[in-house]
């Protein structure tokens, strides 16, 4: 009900607002592409380096298609938005913006014709970026391969097929104020903030969303929703036990803690991408996020040491519980537990955040569909189990996992879940190929 | 004792719950078709069909299996009388050493039995997770594209995606 | 599964077996040639026999070594090599069966036996179709010729009118006789000749066909294939427990929980080498766990720092040659290219882990195994058990393509060792894949330098090259080589590494490059110490070397402003070799001035594997992002000479198969190891290509010439394809990567920002 109020507000304010032309911005004038030789080598370095903790890639890149060349699909709640082509093509991509234009899209979110720009391109992040390192984004992208490839129509509902509402959005949610450092805090802090508020965006996924799909200033860090993924909280609010420091969430964000593990799903190519960062750049985003998690609970200290210590749990004449114990001992143990050393599988499952989440949901697309790592990288494999489990079985190893390596209480009809999950056409989930040496220094 | 489904019989097996499928197949049933490769589901060479779906059978314990259909290679044909896949494997000679063929071919049939005429992109994808160590993917390929029902499929395409 | 021999047998009453004809002669032959025999080339020796009979018969030149004809018609033929899934068996039956004119379903073909078969050496370095294809053709004809000549007193009708067809002669009157009838004694037991009539080309029926692989119903279809599918009576199953770490000492165990787990028959301990045998096989995988959980292993001696395995290598000992010198008047050389190329270690990654099958009976030892030769496993595993060599047989049976020398010996000798300690059962033993991929010897690393200068003319006028290498081979005969050999409490030290000697060559195989300059200088640095342990990797030196030059011959190419195709025939002047070029180029449609889409690459390169071997080029397109360095293949065209191709199909799926095989060498694979532990354990931590990253196309292009030698095919395509991959990611992009493999990341860091 509420929901058909809004729409219809919406379409009132829409009707309103076609009239206003502040709905729409003056188109700025197109360029001739810039030459190579007019970007400095060291700029576009950095660019290179902005770009890779800005996870632009993700995005801008298709599965398997030439970088930045766009055409991503992006499931949001209010339908299909495509990544742009944001190679330096002058015809289908951003080869004609000066950098004037350039900036606009970054600080206002408003294209170079005038068109507002869906906020699912984190603008709202990136003004707060600095000039110099705006102009070197631009010398970045601006240097990179023109690939010609025309992106792909958007498919929202209406109203939000509607850019200018977007205006409205901006009013709510976009904050342009520039990034100013904490003085009570170190440099280190101070820098992991700036590239996690200004371009690493780390809100747009663990930060929860309203129903207007801004980030929840009120609840930073609570936790989120990427693609379908739980995006654990980046605060004390997680509910998992094994505590972040800035030391494993470094090498997490590098490669892989020999404790929490290594990123799989949508956080895959954000690790991937900061594998190319300087490690003061990523150890400074360590810092920051740290700084969120606070000091380790000793409440939660208490529980973690019980769970790593204690015995099997008594599963008493629980059925279900005693058939996922099976499918554990039968299945998972033969890498997850079994001293078999098989590299990619964390020290105890009590340590994985994942068993902690609000729902299955993490678990049981990994069981269902496995891990993938991109050609000839070294990384992990896990197969997926879809067909070869029932939802019943999955349901009831959800169930048991939950029960033996955590103290929370169970998941509600996991069965269902696994059932749900089971149905969706997915791919085995992607992880990053890690660095041999960080993965080795790790263990 | 526990009780499979094996190539359409029911079979009686004197092994422990938690033995590993593969092992009962090849060992108990004295099935060839499916091979050790890994133990970990990262190569597909003990892959065989579950209801219908591939499976590792390396990671799969005889104790989950009940009242499932299990099919391994030898469920689609013999050496003297192979199989429409078989046969087309064999058309294509795509095989060097074949220790990862009967794991190739069961990941096949479960694909054409669900999409009987697959494109390029969608036979790759779906062989994936099946390691080939000689080489003779393109060959694999042609013989999958050739017991398709896809028009184009013919010899003559051997050698190309 | 039909086996070879039933276990129960002794070798007397093996031979017995195949014939009453075969056992007065042969047995002699077999009991006392060995030890005396070399066997052929393949590990660099000169044949000691002084007649120059063709091929392998050389190693024994009698006839009925490899053919024999039973009074039941009945058509057995021997070779001393094995089916690696190369396709042997079927080409070597393809042969017979042409020369003896009878349908190839008649003929059973016996591989490497000790008990039964010649010594052939190491089924390896491409030599089957060379040493026994030639042994088979000639001695096939030969045996025709002879069953001619005996018909002909027979009917008294001269040898040339007669025919030999479908298994009997047939007059011109009609009258015929089978070949059961015309074999009633001695008859081939008589040494070949150098010279054979062979049949005619022109009436050739089933050489040259594309004849169906014999092996392949069974592998699609489930029936026996491999050693990893034997199932004797009584069969037990066994499992190491492999060290941390190589080198690592076994300082405690305790076995007690491990001994009373279900089905656990035995463990069994000797120095550093510690098993377990259960009755199934799945029990034997659960112990062996348990049992490595239950032991305490002393820090192992350090393993080298891969960031600085190229440094330690250079830093290493070497015994230096000038394998090959050639001097001319010194040129004006305009341009100098200088580059240093690297190759890390790589490992055969078979994909079914190694296995064998053993039993110890009244003192003597039958072991069923996959590895490559028979004979010198023999002698090592003797060694090792103190049999004497008569007391051990060893059956080859196949395995997973091993592509070298994988764990097959080394499982072999586990299998031996389980079989002493539980005599009268045959005992099965596979490794699981960590202990294949941890303590297989690996592929070499390797270094090369090359210095070429170019005059005026864009012609080369200098050339220098030294390669810097561990050797290629540490395979048996020695005890020592054996893995667990040297971990037992009385340990055999592997004996020092030697080098290969040229013309074959192992470190510096295809060092020498076949192009025509008029001052060179090839040097070969061998390195005896192994920072890691090494051998044999499909190829050996020649993958690397061919990599080297023919990515030279691409830089200097450019330094000439000439095309990488026409320099290369500017330089090349062997015939056959400027075929396959042309051939190569012409299929693939290569322009000299081709324009490309951006980010599209195209390369070329050539060689004659061991610059004795089969002819090869190989042109390949490939497109690289310049964002990620990753490579994608798009198609690969290949022209291929192999002398007188028997089975193109063959041919044809080895070339295919090695493009696609090096591809995966080439662009992905490097042994990741630290100073603890190797860290390549299983296919996450060493991945190798799957089916997405194929290219498009791949097609190869046969030159066939009918009555010329036999060329061994198997490894051409290796060096090659790495070659052209990097010569087209060059072209593509502009960077040189001159480390294998040339992974995203290194052509990522050449390519920069």
């Amino acid at each position: 009900m509420r929901f058909g109020h809004l729409v219809t507000l919406l379409i009132v304010v829409a009707l309103v607002g076609f009239g206003l032309t502040f709905l729409q911005s003056r188109p700025l004038k197109p360029v001739d592409p810039p030459r190579r030789q007019s970007f400095d080598d060291a700029q576009v370095r950095r660019g290179a380096t902005l770009a890779a903790i800005g996870d632009c890639a993700s995005c801008h890149t298709a599965p398997n298609g030439p970088a930045y060349a766009g055409g991503v699909a992006l499931e949001t709640p209010f339908g299909v938005i495509h990544g742009t082509n944001i190679t330096p093509d002058p015809d289908t991509g951003i080869g004609r913006w000066s950098f004037a234009a350039f900036e606009r899209a970054m600080r206002e979110g408003t294209d170079q014709a005038g068109n507002r720009l869906y906020p699912a391109f984190p603008y709202n992040h990136f003004a707060k970026l600095t000039d110099d390192d705006l102009k070197a984004l631009y010398a970045f992208v601006m240097t990179r391969q023109p690939v010609r490839a025309q992106t792909p129509e958007n498919r929202l509902r209406f109203p939000y097929s509607i850019r200018g509402l977007v205006t409205f959005w901006n009013w709510l949610y976009l904050d342009d104020k520039p990034f100013k450092p904490d003085p009570r805090q170190s440099d280190e802090w101070s820098r992991g903030a700036y590239l996690v508020e200004a371009l690493a965006h780390c809100g747009a996924c663990h930060t929860p969303r309203t129903k207007w799909g801004g980030e929840n200033s009120k609840a930073r860090f609570d936790g989120g929703d990427a693609e379908g993924w739980w995006a654990p909280p980046l605060n004390g609010s997680t509910p998992a036990l094994e505590p972040w420091d800035a030391e494993r969430l470094t090498a997490y964000l590098r490669s892989w803690d020999d404790r929490h593990g290594g990123a799989v799903g949508p956080m895959a190519a954000v690790t991937a991408n900061l594998a190319k960062a300087p490690d003061a750049d990523v150890k400074a985003i360590a810092v920051y996020i740290a700084s969120h998690f606070g000091q380790p609970d000793v409440g939660k200290k208490v529980r973690l040491e019980v769970l790593l210590s204690r015995p099997e749990p008594d599963l008493g004449d629980d059925a279900g519980l005693a058939r996922g114990r099976d499918v554990f001992k039968g299945v998972c143990a033969q890498c997850h537990e079994t001293g078999a050393q098989v590299p990619f599988t964390v020290q105890n499952l009590a340590q994985h955040t994942s068993l902690f989440a609000p729902t299955p949901d993490n678990v049981l697309r990994v069981a269902l569909h496995g891990i993938r790592t991109p050609a000839g990288g070294f990384g992990p494999i896990m197969p997926g189990f879809a067909g070869s489990l029932t939802p019943q079985q999955l349901g009831d190893l959800a169930r048991y996992l939950r029960a033996r390596f955590t103290d929370l209480p169970p998941w509600p009809d996991p069965t269902a879940a696994a059932r749900r999950l089971m149905n969706q056409p997915e791919g085995p989930a992607p992880a990053p190929a890690v660095a041999p040496k960080a993965w080795a220094t790790a263990q | 004792m526990v009780e499979l489904k094996v190539n359409g019989a029911v079979r009686q097996v004197d092994a422990a719950p938690e033995t590993p499928l593969l092992y009962v197949l090849r060992e108990d049933l004295q099935l060839n078709g499916a091979k050790f490769g890994c133990g970990l589901g990262q190569c597909g060479a003990c892959t065989v069909a579950i209801d219908g779906a591939p499976a590792f059978s390396c990671l799969l314990p005889v104790g989950l299996l009940a009242g499932r259909e299990i099919t391994t290679v030898e469920g689609l044909g013999s050496p003297d009388k192979p199989g429409p896949l078989q046969q087309a494997f064999i058309d294509e000679q795509a095989a060097q050493c074949g220790y990862c063929i009967a794991g190739m071919v069961m990941r096949a049939h479960t694909l054409l039995a669900r999409n009987p005429s697959p494109t390029d992109d969608e036979i790759l994808e779906h062989m994936s997770p099946n390691l080939c160590r000689c080489g003779a993917h393109m060959r694999i390929v042609a013989a999958i594209r050739r017991a398709s029902s896809r028009k184009e499929a013919s010899r003559s395409q051997r050698g190309a995606l | 599964m039909t086996l070879p021999d039933c276990p129960a047998l002794t070798r007397r009453a093996a031979l017995a077996g195949a014939g009453a004809l075969v056992v007065s002669f042969s047995l002699a032959r077999s009991a006392f040639a060995q030890d005396q025999v070399q066997p052929p080339q393949n590990i660099g020796r000169e044949p000691k026999s002084p007649a120059p009979l063709p091929g392998s018969l050389k190693v024994d030149p009698n006839l009925d070594a490899w053919i024999r004809i039973g009074s039941d018609d009945s058509i057995t033929l021997f070779t001393g090599k094995a089916e690696l899934g190369q396709g042997i068996k079927t080409a070597l039956l393809q042969i017979a069966a042409e020369q003896l004119d009878v349908d190839m379903g008649r003929i059973t073909l016996v591989t490497a036996d000790t008990a039964r078969t010649v010594n052939e050496g190491f089924t390896a370095g491409s030599h089957s179709m060379q040493d026994s294809g030639t042994a088979i053709l000639h001695a096939s004809a030969q045996v025709r010729e002879m069953l001619l000549q005996l018909a002909s007193a027979r009917f008294a009708v001269a040898a040339q009118d007669l025919k030999a067809q479908d298994g009997k002669v047939v007059a011109p009157d009609g009258q015929s006789v089978r070949y059961g009838e015309l074999v009633v004694g001695s008859e081939l037991h008589i040494p070949a000749t150098p010279n054979s009539r062979l049949k005619p080309l022109d009436q050739r029926r089933i050489m040259g066909k594309p004849v169906r692989r014999v092996d392949i119903p069974n592998k699609v279809a489930g029936g026996p294939a491999y050693v990893q599918d034997l199932r004797l009576p009584g069969m037990v199953h066994g499992r190491v427990v492999r060290p941390p770490s190589p080198g690592a000492k076994l300082e405690a165990v305790d076995a007690g929980a491990v001994e009373r787990m279900p089905g656990v028959l035995k463990v069994a301990r000797d120095g550093d080498w510690l098993a377990v045998i259960a009755e199934k096989e799945w029990q034997a995988v659960t112990a062996m766990r348990a049992l490595a959980a239950a032991t305490r292993w002393s820090q192992p001696t350090a393993l080298p720092e891969k960031t600085r395995i190229f440094e330690t290598l250079a830093g290493l000992k070497a015994d230096t040659t000038t394998i090959n010198q050639k001097q001319a008047p010194p040129a004006a050389a305009v341009h100098t290219i200088e580059a240093e190329y690297r190759r890390n270690y790589q490992l055969h990654g078979s994909i079914g882990p190694s296995c064998a099958v053993a039993q110890m009976q009244d003192g003597a030892l039958t072991l069923w195994t996959h590895a490559q030769g028979m004979f010198p496993l023999r002698k090592a595993v003797a060694e090792m058990l103190s049999l004497p060599e008569d007391k051990v047989r060893c059956i080859h049976v196949e395995g997973s393509g091993c592509y070298g020398h994988n764990g097959a010996d080394d499982a072999a000798a586990d299998a031996a060792l389980l079989a002493r300690a539980m005599p009268g059962r045959p005992v099965r033993i596979q490794y699981m894949r960590e202990d294949e991929h941890r303590f297989e010897p690996y592929g070499p690393v390797m270094t090369s330098r090359g210095a070429v200068a170019l005059d005026g003319s864009g012609r080369i006028v200098d050339w220098r090259y030294e390669v810097r290498s561990n050797t290629h081979s540490t395979r048996p005969p020695g005890a020592g080589q054996l893995l667990s050999a040297q971990m037992l409490e009385k340990a055999f030290q592997p004996g020092p590494p030697q080098p290969l000697p040229q013309p074959e060559g192992g470190g510096d195989r295809n060092a020498i490059p076949l192009y025509d300059f008029p001052s060179q200088s090839i040097v070969h640095h061998f390195v005896p110490e192994m920072p890691l342990r090494v051998s044999a990797m499909r190829g050996l030196g020649a993958y690397h070397n061919v990599f080297a030059i023919e990515s030279l011959m691409d830089e200097a190419a450019a330094a000439a402003r000439e095309d990488p195709v026409a320099f290369r025939l500017k330089h090349l002047k062997d015939a056959r070799g400027r075929d396959v070029v042309q051939k190569a180029a012409e299929a693939f449609g290569w322009s000299a001035n081709a324009t490309r889409e951006s980010g599209r690459g195209r390369g070329f390169a050539f060689a004659r594997y061991k610059n004795l071997g089969a002819y090869a080029a190989v042109a390949m397109e490939v497109s690289v992002d310049r964002e990620t360095g990753g490579v994608r293949l798009l198609r690969a065209v290949a022209a291929v000479d192999s002398g007188e191709a028997v089975n193109p199909d063959g041919i044809r799926n080895q070339i295919e198969g090695g493009i696609i095989q090096s591809a995966s060498w080439s662009l992905y694979e490097e042994v990741q190891y630290e100073p603890r532990r190797i860290l390549s354990r299983d296919w996450s931590t060493y991945p190798i290509l799957r089916f997405p990253a194929l290219p498009r196309r791949v097609e190869v292009h046969i030159i066939d010439r009918p009555g010329q030698p036999f060329l061994g095919t198997g490894e051409a395509t290796q060096g090659p394809a790495a070659a052209a991959i990097g010569n087209a990611i060059a072209d593509a992009v502009g960077v040189r990567c001159r480390e294998l493999p040339m992974t995203a990341a290194r052509i990522k860091g050449l390519i920069g920002g």
